[in-house]
């Protein structure tokens, strides 16, 4: 019961951030929208006993992603944004069939689904028992990863730096 | 005791929400938040099936989505402040020099 108290109060605030990032005009509501989107996903989580992944989810997700975001609105000053005739299109058409296509598969999901329950914490994902996964079973992944950090880090740098004042093709001067 | 469905319905409203801020906002840097909201609902769902199997590996797998989607979204930031630089504008209606 407190399971499922806790399950439907933070889904309804993850709903409501969600549905407030589309409606804020301003990116940087957004951005904070997606924060509380992200900060009750990690309650979601932790009913769910992956409580390794709620607390990357905060640190990560909540954390860092979050910061760049907000950094870069207010590096670039990002205004309102203003609609135009293509996201007109996208609304009228765009809109009900999204809904469509989720409502069905809510229908499929709660017709064909089963009747698959999870209690209170059901799979403790303590960082014990992940790490051990991550370290023995899944290590070459793991490695990839961290070279994919790695090339990415730098096409940021990369990306981002300033383009440097390029020679001009000096000719013969006269 | 909560039905595994719930949660897989609560995922695809996020995922939902995501697609329609994707088609119908219009700022570069808005866009992509629907994108990190979709990654988020997908999460959430992997997350719920490895409930359902007793298996650690979607969790694991849930760790590589986000360290993907970090690597994502530094390089993409960085993209929109090339583009920003460029083109003076964060619009994508007004980013089409490949459009005919």
């Amino acid at each position: 019961m407190l399971h499922l108290v806790l399950f439907l109060v933070f889904g309804a605030i993850c709903v409501a951030g969600a549905v407030n990032l589309l409606v804020q005009k301003h990116p940087i509501g957004s951005a904070l929208s997606l924060v509380v989107v992200m900060a009750s996903l990690a309650v979601e989580y932790l009913l769910l006993g992956a409580e390794f992944v709620a607390a990357v989810q905060v640190i990560v997700y909540a954390g860092a992603v979050m910061v760049l975001f907000v950094f870069v609105i207010m590096l670039l000053n990002a205004g309102e944004e203003e609609l135009t005739k293509g996201s007109r299109v996208a609304v009228v058409l765009g809109v009900p069939g999204v809904l469509a296509g989720g409502l069905l598969v809510a229908w499929v999901l709660l017709r064909h689904s089963g009747e698959h329950t999870v209690s209170l914490g059901a799979l403790p994902g303590y960082p014990k028992v992940i790490g051990q996964l991550l370290f023995h079973e899944f290590l070459l992944p793991f490695e990839v990863t961290s070279i994919l950090v790695l090339i990415a880090i730098l096409g940021a740098v990369f990306l981002a730096s300033k383009p440097e004042a390029t020679p001009r093709p000096t000719g013969k001067e006269n | 005791m909560v039905p595994i469905s719930y949660y897989l319905i609560l995922s695809g409203i996020l995922f939902a929400c995501g697609v329609i801020g994707f088609l119908i906002k219009r700022n570069i840097i808005t866009i992509f938040m629907s994108i990190e909201l979709m990654l988020n609902g997908v999460n959430l769902s992997f997350v719920a099936f490895a409930a359902q199997w007793h298996h650690l590996s979607g969790q694991i797998f849930v760790f590589f989505v986000m360290v993907v989607a970090a690597a994502e979204t530094a390089v993409g930031l960085a993209i929109i402040i090339a583009v920003f630089r460029t083109r003076e504008t964060l619009n994508v209606d007004q980013v089409n020099l490949l459009k005919l």
